[in-house]
């Protein structure tokens, strides 16, 4: 057992913090922030500009093979590239779900025109990506999904609607999960396409959410034709393919995920230094002291949990139980993150963006929200324990 | 960077796990937890001669050298089967000799400890149940020659079997409760001290009442340098912490395991229950409180090993975790076994009454979250 770095590992580190310490607009998160009065389309550019700063540092893709773009690196880089970017309060990657399941589902089932085709665009966010999984009778039970794709010629035909497709309304490039078999299974008959957003059919609509703010879409398809080029993977092999991607999904934002509760913690932290209760600081409370102790335990627990993956993953072994677990503790100390940070507000926790009196402009009110969504975007906290059960507890299913 | 166990330590593993499985079954467990010794001189013999006793004590005084790390790969397995007998509290003993002692004092009693020939506690906390420096009110007076000790200390772990146990005493009144703290070594048979066996609702976990009625000890009694106990003992409860902690996991991955076996078993409405989601969800949680349990611990672990700036904090963590993890997962396992786990005749009440017993040594959730917060600068 060993934390210690290599030499090279901790010169990586030195030169992540070197670059973020001179390249960080200091002023970015106001510019950025749902609740400043920029328009969403600037922050937008905002954070598509950062994000080609970081790949022309060769800070993105870090662990990809060096002849798709990427660094070449082990999970110890990301890991350690993360933790550098929450202690420098960075900006997020925004082609998120590009880098962190299209990419590299792409380099894993692609044939070498797809493989030289989408990675290095991914990287450099010169294309956006979003994922066409769910749909409005299919979330937890994904292999429902109804959107047709019916061949005609070399090119497959699609009909149908995904919905809470984030960055949808921004993306060049979907993920797509459609029908292609009906007289199979429903697992055996659903296959993988990189579909072109701007194709003729394709309409994207906002869907306004508890927040407030469209952040993510229902999308349509009204007779959009792809070429048979874009399946990837391989025909009624999507769920297959599909699965892969879910897996770099929680191992890829995984990292993100601990660095973005670390910083909404040394906030709530912050926060509760400046808030009063009956005329007594909140961090001199007994009570508050548990609760925000038990939240750094929490946080710092899904740290050493990663670092327990990253080990299992270097050591060449299958993820373990903990890769599993990760999403979950995530989820729950979020949201006990948001509802502390309401306690501290207090009454004041009741004014939004807007209001002179709101603290800190409105954001917590903002985040208090959006946690609400983490317990069902990217599987259900239910479904999440039907899969420990099952699969790792070895338990029947129901 | 590497968050792993050896292969070294995975044999430890092994051998550990077949020789308790063997050695320590729950019969035994039961037969001895009804007796005051809480232990054979059999078992703690062979104890001795796997290496166990002396595991974290060094090669020059007869252990064999190795870390908390290791130590935490043996206590996990002795607390998958709720071990009774003084383990813990030679533990304690040996590593305040070891952390304060003299080179003579070391080797009057290391080697004994290591070969099974001595057992040993530590006799610290007092009826105000502290596990801190304010706690102790035990006096320590010059005398002639040597000291006299008076006090009286509770909740001290298998004081009536101890062959030395180590008394945290006051010795000055200062500016902060850290200073002024001497320990004494006070061999078993000293007039005045007298070691009474408490009534334990963990009958695996024996604790005494010491009283201390004026017991004389001579200058040479003194472990360590006068005033001055309260860096070798925070020392000490470091690690004796990160111990306890590693067989909380152990026990609480157990219960863990047999739940799971039994809800693939047991039949209710026609299926195994561990297909409702009622069932499952819950075995669900307790493999996460389990899992994040072991996460931490095996962190403090390393991190007081290599003693790193973090290591207090680390094992306050550990400790707040492990402490509320093994009561609700030892309870749950009760309650999902349903009647049955509720019986004198299941051995989930063993790990039930051990986690509570274990949730207040060395301090439970609530102070270690607090001195979390003083950690972290809260």
């Amino acid at each position: 057992m060993d934390f210690s770095l290599s030499p090279e590992q901790d010169a990586f580190r030195e030169r992540v913090r070197a670059w973020l310490n001179e390249n960080i607009p200091r002023d970015w998160s106001r510019r950025v922030m749902a609740s400043a009065e920029v328009p969403r389309a600037e922050a937008y550019q905002f954070l598509r500009d950062w994000q080609r700063k970081l790949f022309e540092a060769g800070f993105i893709g870090l662990t990809w093979p060096k002849e798709y773009g990427g660094g070449g690196l082990t999970f110890v880089e990301e890991l350690i590239l993360h933790e550098e970017m929450a202690l420098a309060k960075s900006p997020q990657v925004l082609n998120i779900l590009g880098v962190g399941m299209a990419g590299p589902t792409i380099i894993a089932y692609g044939t070498e025109e797809q493989k030289k085709r989408y990675p290095a665009k991914i990287l450099s966010c010169e294309e956006i990506w979003c994922q066409g999984y769910s749909e409005p009778n299919a979330g937890s039970d994904l292999a429902s999904l109804q959107t047709r794709a019916v061949k005609d010629g070399e090119y497959w035909v699609i009909n149908g609607q995904k919905v809470w497709t984030s960055l949808a309304h921004i993306a060049d490039r979907m993920m797509l999960l459609a029908r292609t078999d009906t007289d199979v299974p429903k697992h055996k008959g659903i296959t993988y396409f990189l579909l072109d957003m701007r194709l003729p059919g394709v309409t994207v609509k906002p869907l306004r959410q508890i927040t407030g703010d469209p952040e993510f879409n229902e999308v349509f398809f009204d007779n959009v034709r792809v070429h048979e080029s874009e399946i990837l993977g391989g025909l009624n092999n999507g769920w297959q393919v599909g699965l892969t991607t879910l897996m770099y999904e929680r191992l890829a934002l995984g990292f993100g995920l601990q660095v973005r509760l670390r910083i909404a913690l040394d906030g709530l932290i912050e926060l509760a230094r400046r808030m009063e209760k009956e005329g007594r600081v909140l961090t001199k409370d007994p009570i508050m002291r548990q609760k925000i102790a038990q939240l750094w335990i929490d946080t710092e627990c899904l740290k050493y949990l990663g670092a327990r993956a990253i080990t299992r993953l270097l050591k060449g072994e299958i993820p373990g139980p903990e890769a599993s677990i990760g999403k979950m503790i995530w989820v729950e100390t979020h949201q006990k993150l948001q509802e502390l940070a309401m306690e501290i507000e207090g009454p004041y926790s009741q004014l939004a963006r807007g209001s002179d009196w709101a603290v800190e402009g409105g954001v917590w009110q903002y985040t208090f929200l959006r946690s609400r969504a983490n317990s069902i975007e990217g599987g259900t906290t239910e479904v999440q324990k039907n899969i420990i059960g099952e699969r790792i507890l070895g338990l029947p299913k129901g | 960077m590497d968050f792993g166990f050896s292969q070294e330590q995975e044999m430890l593993r092994a051998t550990a796990r077949k020789f308790f499985e063997n050695e320590c079954t729950s019969t035994v467990v039961r037969q001895r937890m009804e007796e005051p010794a809480g232990v054979t001189d059999d078992f703690w013999t062979k104890l001795a001669e796997q290496g166990w006793l002396g595991l974290v004590l060094p090669e020059e005084y007869g252990g064999v050298g190795l870390g908390i790390v290791d130590l935490v790969v043996l206590m996990e397995e002795m607390g998958r089967v709720v071990m009774p007998g003084p383990f813990m509290a030679t533990l304690l003993g040996g590593l305040a000799i070891l952390e304060a002692g003299s080179a003579d004092q070391k080797k009057e009693w290391l080697p004994r400890i290591a070969n099974g020939d001595a057992k040993a506690t530590l006799a610290w906390t007092e009826p105000s149940a502290r596990w801190d420096a304010a706690g102790v009110a035990a006096t320590a007076k010059p005398a002639g020659d040597g000291f006299i000790l008076s006090g009286t200390k509770l909740f001290v772990l298998d004081a009536h079997l101890a062959d030395v146990t180590v008394v945290v005493t006051r010795t000055a009144e200062s500016k902060t409760a850290e200073q002024g703290l001497s320990l004494f070594l006070v061999p078993k048979g000293t007039p005045g001290f007298e070691a009474k066996l408490l009534p334990t609702m963990d009958q695996t976990r024996k604790l005494c009442e010491v009283s201390l009625r004026d017991v004389r000890v001579p200058k040479s009694a003194l472990l360590g340098p006068k005033d001055g106990a309260w860096a070798p003992l925070s020392r000490l409860l470091e690690r004796a912490t990160v111990a306890l902690c590693a067989e909380m996991c152990g026990g609480a991955q157990k219960v863990l395991e047999m739940t799971t076996e039994y809800a693939k078993i047991r039949v209710a409405f026609g299926r195994p229950i561990g297909s409702y989601q009622g069932v499952k969800h819950r075995a669900a949680d307790m493999l996460v409180d389990v899992e994040n349990a072991k996460s931490l611990t095996y962190y403090a672990a390393w991190a007081v090993d290599e003693q790193v700036p973090e290591s207090a904090l680390a094992t306050s963590m550990a400790k707040a975790y492990a402490s509320d993890a093994f009561r609700k997962v030892s309870a749950a396992g009760i309650q999902l076994h349903g009647g049955i786990g509720f019986t004198w005749e299941h051995d989930l009440h063993l790990y039930f009454k051990r986690a509570k017993s274990s949730e207040f040594t060395f301090g439970d959730a609530t102070h270690h979250r607090e001195k979390v917060a003083q950690l972290i600068n809260l």
